[in-house]
């Protein structure tokens, strides 16, 4: 709870704040409490993801990014009730679809009764691997997995060529 | 016996929030965000110790080693007002 309050307090100064050097450290901080939390909430593998993407690699592209532009944010000029708007209806949505979530810590959840104990059961006769998390992903979700590989290489072809730009262009 | 150690951790780390919201300079706040970054991997050995499954420790670790990067990243960008090669990173 305190962790949550101090998170809305640093989305605030986030907001807040016009200097974006300031806003890269306030992120930073903003996805350690988030990785907290995610401890709390015991997703360990979520909070290990949380902090290295957010705090780890984004800061550093984030800096990356802060060289190609200025360091202070332009001030706003055009009408700010639209995007107030569609936030609080998509807020409200969402918290509409949480009534629809089963309760919290049952064992009858979808989640728990669909494909799972399939995977667990047939896991080492259909593809060998002793690793149910590996046999998932890499043979019963082969193709999503390799979507999203072809999704980070691209992303990362991205970066390497934006960053690249600079540098010969410094020189 | 470990409550209280958690307890006195966040209370560090909502004073390391307030002095990186109103710190005066870039430094206040790069120390902030450091702090607040110890100050998370101390949580998350005392909160594995209060709950009984100390397992996540390893993890501690990689949090301190991320935060030093990151610290470093902005400590160097504030240098050399750029990230050096970009790449190296």
């Amino acid at each position: 709870m305190i962790l949550l309050t101090l998170m809305a307090i640093v989305v605030i100064g986030i907001i807040r704040f016009k200097n974006l050097f300031n806003v890269i450290i306030l992120g930073s901080i903003y996805s350690f409490l988030m990785a907290s939390i995610l401890l709390v909430l015991d997703a360990v593998d979520v909070a290990l993801t949380e902090a290295s993407v957010g705090a780890g690699i984004s800061t550093v592209l984030m800096l990356s990014a802060l060289y190609l532009t200025k360091r202070n944010e332009n001030p706003i000029t055009h009408n700010q009730i639209w995007p107030l708007l569609i936030a609080l209806i998509t807020g409200a949505l969402l918290v509409f679809g949480t009534y629809g979530m089963p309760e919290f810590g049952i064992i009858n959840t979808p989640m728990h009764n669909h494909v799972g104990g399939e995977y667990l059961a047939r896991s080492i006769s259909d593809t060998g691997i002793e690793n149910v998390v590996t046999s998932v992903l890499a043979s019963y979700r082969g193709f999503d997995t390799l979507g999203e590989v072809t999704v980070i290489f691209t992303a990362a072809i991205g970066i390497i060529a934006i960053l690249k730009k600079t540098k010969t262009k410094v020189k | 016996m470990f409550s209280v150690p958690t307890i006195i951790i966040l209370i560090s780390i909502t004073l390391a929030v307030y002095r990186a919201l109103k710190g005066p300079t870039v430094f206040d706040r790069l120390l902030a965000a450091n702090v607040i970054g110890t100050g998370t991997v101390m949580f998350l050995a005392l909160y594995g110790f209060l709950t009984g499954r100390p397992d996540f420790l390893d993890i501690g670790l990689t949090y301190l080693l991320l935060n030093l990067v990151g610290t470093l990243a902005v400590l160097k960008y504030f240098r050399y007002g750029s990230l050096g090669h970009g790449e190296e990173e």
